[in-house]
């Protein structure tokens, strides 16, 4: 059975349909990239797996419970992470806060300190910053946070929202490396990007989302060479 | 000079009072981003559950005021789960309109069980001599009630000296829970972002159940040392101080816990040299000028924070 499993989902805001129906899997180890352009409705899928919107139909099964139906803050100690659209790190608190904050749902201190440990030396700018306020750090040291207060929680699954917006080219190579070895030291990973090219390349397998639908999937190499794909999310 | 240090001490004591008051306001605020104008009817509802429990005459004062708080914690969540929570996502003028409907709903209670007219507060500490009498070219007196017949020239009343030292120590234990506890961590993130504080498990509704509950319980204690020192009770006792309490928590930086507490103690203390030293009747105009005056130079109050985000 896959590690997560969507079925038939819709989402409404309002009126407005954001989400018509899809269905997609995730398999224990993969990364699974979801592409579309703005709008299509990525974050929105983020949103409601994660529990911050409600869905109207459907089911998002994770760990043998329905999603749809378990509060939002229960989501995270199921072993489920999100790092959601524009980082949203706790601008008040400090670097070290941040990431004790994602730790939350966890009791043992002296795991938590491995945690910590490892962050760290995943990204040893965060070390040095570790007193400093989330606000004043950059846009890119921002997204290592977000990442980082992602990982406190030891998730064996991690959504990331977008997590090249905004970057210079240097740093979002640098991301989509730190991407790679999350997903090779046993974090499933679900990643949704703008940056199409970047994201088939490391994802084993991917879904093309418009306007609510996913209209293409398949192995992200396959994807990387259709012509459709190219058009329109390439640039080529 | 006396009368100066007299007029201070007062007005610290005042102060301290209307800090606790601010800070239910200013708590909610941060947290649940609505101005809870129900807030001052608490301390009404909270003098007069101490009131009613110190006229029976089994119950001890100090279970009078323990009472006092439970009764305002229980029904500072109530009224948020029943009146607030369901219009979480509503416009806030619906909030604030609600928050008024609150307001007079508890104060025509009190009218309707209680009757209009202000009853005699007995103070917690009735019967006790003075903190500190200073007579003339004497060492001062401590604690002890000056032989009949001597002239004090600065006399500081027992409720005085209490109402600054239990809201010191307040002040003190909310801001060790607020920045060394996972619950006060917690508060923290949900006042910045309810939705990023709920991707890290934080359970937000519990996180605001718990800023009311506290919110509430300091307008209880509030109640308690405002009743003692002004020993007077009506259904409108809540409405002036939680006006004044609301000034002080904007004064300060509304949503700072800091300005609050800042912003509380400033008011007292205007409040009483304006009494003491130009008019007792403008005293109240005189703190909202103030508080005008304040606003122009620095629209976010003293210590309130520009909310600036990288994005
Ligand atoms: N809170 C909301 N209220 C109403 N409509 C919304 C809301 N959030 C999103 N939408 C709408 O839902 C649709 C999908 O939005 P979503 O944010 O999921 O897109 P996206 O694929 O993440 O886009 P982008 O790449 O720009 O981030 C859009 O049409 C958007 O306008
Ligand atoms: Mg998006």
């Amino acid at each position: 059975m896959a590690m997560l499993s969507i079925e038939n989902l819709e989402v409404y805001y309002g009126a407005i349909n954001a989400i018509k129906g899809i269905s997609f899997d995730v398999e224990q180890g993969e990364i699974i990239a979801l592409i579309g352009a703005n709008g299509a409705g990525k974050t929105t899928i983020l949103h409601t797996i994660t529990g911050l919107v409600g869905a109207k139909r459907g089911s998002i099964m994770f760990g043998g419970k329905d999603l749809t139906k378990t509060s939002a803050h229960k989501i995270v100690s199921m072993g489920m992470a999100h790092v959601p659209e524009g980082r949203r790190v706790f601008a008040q608190l400090t670097v070290y806060e941040n990431l004790m904050l994602g730790a939350y749902t966890r009791k043992d201190k002296a795991e938590i300190a491995e945690s910590l440990e490892t962050v760290f030396k995943r990204f040893p700018r965060l070390e040095e910053r570790r007193t400093q306020s989330a606000g004043t750090l950059s846009g890119g040291e921002q997204q290592m946070l977000a990442m980082g207060r992602a990982l406190m929680s030891k998730p064996s699954i991690i959504l990331m929202d977008e997590p090249s917006m905004g970057l210079s080219p240097l740093y979002v190579s640098e991301i989509f490396d730190i991407i790679q070895e999350i997903n090779k030291s046993g974090t499933t990973v679900l990643l949704v990007e703008q940056n199409a090219k970047k994201a088939l390349s490391i994802a084993n397998r991917a879904y093309v989302l418009e306007t609510g639908k996913i209209v293409l999937s398949g192995d992200a190499k396959d994807l990387m060479n259709d012509d459709s794909v190219k058009k329109a999310y390439l640039g080529e | 000079m006396m009368s100066f240090v007299s007029y201070l001490v007062n007005g610290i004591s005042l102060g301290s009072i209307y800090a606790l008051i601010a800070l239910g306001y200013t708590m909610v605020y941060g947290i649940a981003k609505m101005l809870n104008f129900a807030h001052g009817d608490i301390i009404m509802v909270g003098g007069f559950t101490v009131f009613t429990a110190m006229s029976t005459a089994w119950c001890p004062v100090w279970l009078s005021v323990v009472i006092g708080i439970v009764v305002c914690t229980v029904l500072g969540v109530v009224i948020e789960k029943v009146a607030y929570k369901p219009l979480r996502s509503a416009p806030p003028l619906a909030v604030l309109i609600t928050a008024i409907g609150v307001s007079y709903l508890l104060q025509n209670l009190a009218l309707l069980i209680f009757g209009s007219a202000a009853q005699n507060f007995t103070s917690i500490v009735a019967g006790m001599p003075p903190f500190l009498t200073v007579l003339d070219g004497q060492a001062p007196l401590f604690f002890a009630t000056a032989p009949s017949g001597s002239k004090a020239i600065l006399t500081i009343s027992m409720e005085t000296f209490l109402s600054i030292v239990v809201s010191l120590v307040i002040m003190i234990a909310l801001t060790l829970f607020i920045n060394k506890t996972k619950a006060g961590k917690a508060m923290l993130a949900v006042a910045e972002d309810k939705g990023a504080a709920q991707l890290m498990g934080i359970n937000v509704n519990g996180t605001i159940s718990l800023t009311f509950a506290i919110g509430s319980a300091l307008a209880a204690a509030a109640s308690v040392l405002m009743c003692s020192s002004y020993p007077q009770i009506s259904p409108y006792t809540g409405s002036m101080p939680g006006i004044k309490a609301f000034v002080a928590a904007v004064f300060g930086g509304i949503g700072s816990i800091p300005g609050a507490m800042i912003g509380g103690v400033l008011l007292g203390v205007i409040e009483q040299l304006s009494k003491a030293y130009i008019s007792s009747q403008l005293s109240d105009a005189i703190v909202f000028l103030v508080l005008i005056i304040v606003l122009v130079v620095r629209p976010t109050g003293i210590l309130g924070k520009k909310i600036n985000e990288k994005v």
